[in-house]
């Protein structure tokens, strides 16, 4: 089966990561902080978290409206700065980088899942998808070729020249984790990923995430209010005020599924295989 | 991520048209306006510049501008002559006077009286009969246009029904009888009084008695002498003010510019369409970019950095700049053309186009930067917020 689908040519590019020296550990805070704004109308989202994400498990981050989930994935996904504490974001602290570093450390290493899905209206599902590779220098025709082999892996083969709008919402954020995918990144960060969806097309999204996102060198942080996808987690991360109350280990039976099958390091390759 | 760029900007047909009307339009504003201007500006020296054989006019030194009267003695010539560096000098006359067209219409004509013996200063295209027909008995010649227009005869020979003056009609000029003998051609002046040529003297004898008669002096300068010295130095032992072709025209415009409120009114007129169209262009574009924010954001936080940011915008700016600007350029173009058929002053320099690209295009950048800007301030992190 392997032998009939030809290893995709290798798209490489400088992910500035030492993947090696992370020990599997893709996320560590100690004692985190941030304010929006100052003064009377000050804010303070997050009051002293500590938090590891490991490489190859999916986090879930819970906990009421208000609470400070979006603000510390913003964090962990180093497109917002802390206040205190320190943040090592696959193995580098956002806080000693200048904006630049930063910026090609998460256009190489992180994939976003967003719950209003993001894509841009005029550009069709395969060009959509092959953002982030064009943002790390990719050729567009390589990247679009790219995007569109990712885009047959969630079930889209037939859909890559439909416009967004043409999709419905489920397909729509099939896209979305394709153009999380389609670099290959260390992290993917996603927020309400089912928000927006019916409990079905919610469920199978989430089970398409766990078994094309996951894999051993990866870690997945999932912001959620959605209880009924708390079994997808490897563990699951409390929240309230600006803390983390608890975590439990998730329900989710059958984490060497998940586990990147064959132990490649190509996830992909693997789910493929079998 | 060009293409991304481009595809954001023309995607959408319907936002991407309405952002080239809003250009197109901008640019239509700013060089059809400026060229209109700079059409009737360019009217206002006509005269002097097709009367093209001499290089300095000598006048009375209060005259404002090419129409403004001011008669000289005609001894004046032969002082003129004597001045060191003058290889010739003609007399020429200029007034307004009374016409009596054959049919009975009335109106005033700008007489300009040619040196007898040379023609000096005539009208360089002659559409029927020659220049040097003005020596036969009573010769006029009038302008191909005004024949038509402010020389027409309205009212009509009998049993002939208006039409336009020609040769062979017989003109009554201040009570003296004239014929036309010729038609030339001229550019079309500022001033709309019918323009008529005769001989020197003739005009003299039609004008009405006066001490002064004469208007300028046309003077050519010996060859290897300085215009310059020779003017200053016919004015040192003349009294009268001599000038350059190109003095006397930018004076006259200046005067006509100023005193008749045409710049004042005109440079509103311009500076409206300029800043309406300029606001136009930069308010579409920056409307564009803030619906798009979003996007950008997105872009961001995927790990598109400020300047591929910048350069996408920028790229936008050229390409929605250029089509829109250019559809405009060309409207302004077209309109001007056929306008001009029914006598608009309507005159595009290639420095309008480019002044025109510099504005349009400036301030359509500028729209772009400061909405660069409130991509560059936003937080990565707002893609998050719903
Ligand atoms: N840009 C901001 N400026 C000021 N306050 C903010 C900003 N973003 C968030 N906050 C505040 O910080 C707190 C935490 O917000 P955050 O968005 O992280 O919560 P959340 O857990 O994601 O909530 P929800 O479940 O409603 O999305 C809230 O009180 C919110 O009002
Ligand atoms: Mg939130």
């Amino acid at each position: 089966m392997t032998t009939l689908l030809a290893q995709p040519d290798a798209i490489t590019f400088d992910r500035r990561v030492d993947t090696a020296a992370l020990r599997g550990i893709a996320v560590r805070c100690v004692g985190v902080t941030k304010t929006y704004g100052s003064g009377q109308s000050a804010v303070m989202a997050l009051r002293g978290i500590d938090l590891e994400v490991k490489t190859g498990e999916l986090l879930m981050l819970v906990g009421p409206s208000g609470c400070g989930k979006t603000t510390l994935i913003s964090i962990i996904a180093g497109i917002l700065d802390y206040d205190q504490g320190e943040c090592a974001v696959l193995g580098q602290d956002p806080k000693r980088m200048s904006a630049r570093e930063l910026t090609r450390l998460r256009g190489a290493n992180v994939g976003f899942v967003f719950q209003a899905y993001n894509l841009i209206p005029t550009l069709n599902a395969a060009e959509n998808s092959a953002i982030p590779l064009l943002l790390n220098g990719v050729p567009r025709a390589k990247a679009v070729k790219r995007a569109r082999e990712m885009l047959g892996r969630v079930g889209l083969a037939d859909r890559w020249k439909s416009l967004p709008a043409q999709l419905s919402g489920g397909q729509q954020q099939r896209v979305a984790i394709t153009r999380a995918l389609v670099h290959e990144p260390r992290l993917i960060v996603c927020d309400e990923p089912t928000a927006a969806l019916d409990h079905e097309t919610g469920g199978r999204v989430m089970e398409l995430l766990r078994a094309v996102a996951l894999d051993e060198g990866r870690a997945l942080v999932i912001v959620t209010h959605d209880p009924r996808i708390f079994g997808f987690a490897d563990r699951i991360a409390k929240m309230d005020d600006g803390r983390i109350t608890s975590i439990n280990e998730g329900r989710h039976e059958d984490r060497s599924t998940a586990r990147g099958a064959g132990g490649t390091s190509d996830g992909l390759t693997g789910l493929l295989s079998k | 991520m060009s293409f991304v760029a481009l595809r954001m900007l023309i995607g959408d047909r319907l936002k991407y048209l309405a952002l080239v009307a809003g250009l197109a339009f901008a640019g239509l504003l700013v060089t059809q306006q400026s060229s209109i201007f700079t059409g009737y500006a360019s009217r206002m020296g006509v005269w002097i510049r097709e009367t093209a054989e001499n290089d300095l006019w000598v006048m009375d030194p209060q005259v404002q501008y090419s129409d403004d009267i001011k008669p000289i003695t005609d001894t004046m010539l032969y002082r003129v002559r004597g001045v060191e560096g003058v290889r010739w000098a003609a007399p020429m006359y200029k007034g307004f006077l009374p016409a009596r067209l054959p049919d009975g219409t009335i109106t005033t004509v700008r007489v300009v009286g040619l040196d007898d013996a040379t023609l000096t200063g005539g009208p360089a295209r002659m559409v029927e009969g020659a220049l040097a027909d003005l020596r036969q008995d009573r010769a006029m010649i009038v302008h191909v246009r005004q024949a038509a227009d402010g020389l027409r005869l309205k009212s009509g020979m009998p049993g002939e029904g208006p039409r336009p003056l020609r040769v062979g009609d017989e003109v009554s000029i201040n009570d003296n009888s004239l014929r036309v003998t010729g038609v030339f051609d001229a550019s079309d002046e500022f001033f709309w009084d019918p323009v008529v040529y005769t001989t020197y003297s003739r005009a003299l004898s039609i004008a009405p008695r006066t001490r002064k008669l004469s208007t300028f002096v046309l003077v050519k300068t010996a060859e290897g002498a300085d215009v310059k010295d020779v003017a200053r130095r016919i004015e040192a032992s003349t009294g009268m003010r001599a000038m350059t072709p190109g003095q006397f025209d930018r004076l006259t415009m200046w005067f006509l510019l100023t005193r008749t409120g045409i710049l004042v009114n005109f440079g509103i007129t311009v500076a409206l369409g300029v800043v309406i169209g300029v606001l136009a262009s930069a308010q579409t574009f920056f409307s564009f970019i803030v619906e798009n924010t979003r996007h950008f954001a997105t872009i961001k936080a995927m790990g598109g950095s400020d300047w591929t940011i910048t350069r996408m915008i920028l790229l936008q700016v050229l390409v929605v700049g250029g089509v829109g600007y250019g559809i405009g350029l060309g409207l302004a173009a077209v309109t001007g053309q056929f306008f001009a058929g029914g006598g608009l002053a309507f005159r595009m320099p290639w420095q309008i186009p480019v002044l025109g690209a510099v504005s349009v295009l400036g301030c359509c950048m500028f729209a772009g930067m400061i909405s660069a800007f409130r991509v560059f301030r936003l937080q990565p992190a707002a893609v998050f917020k719903a």
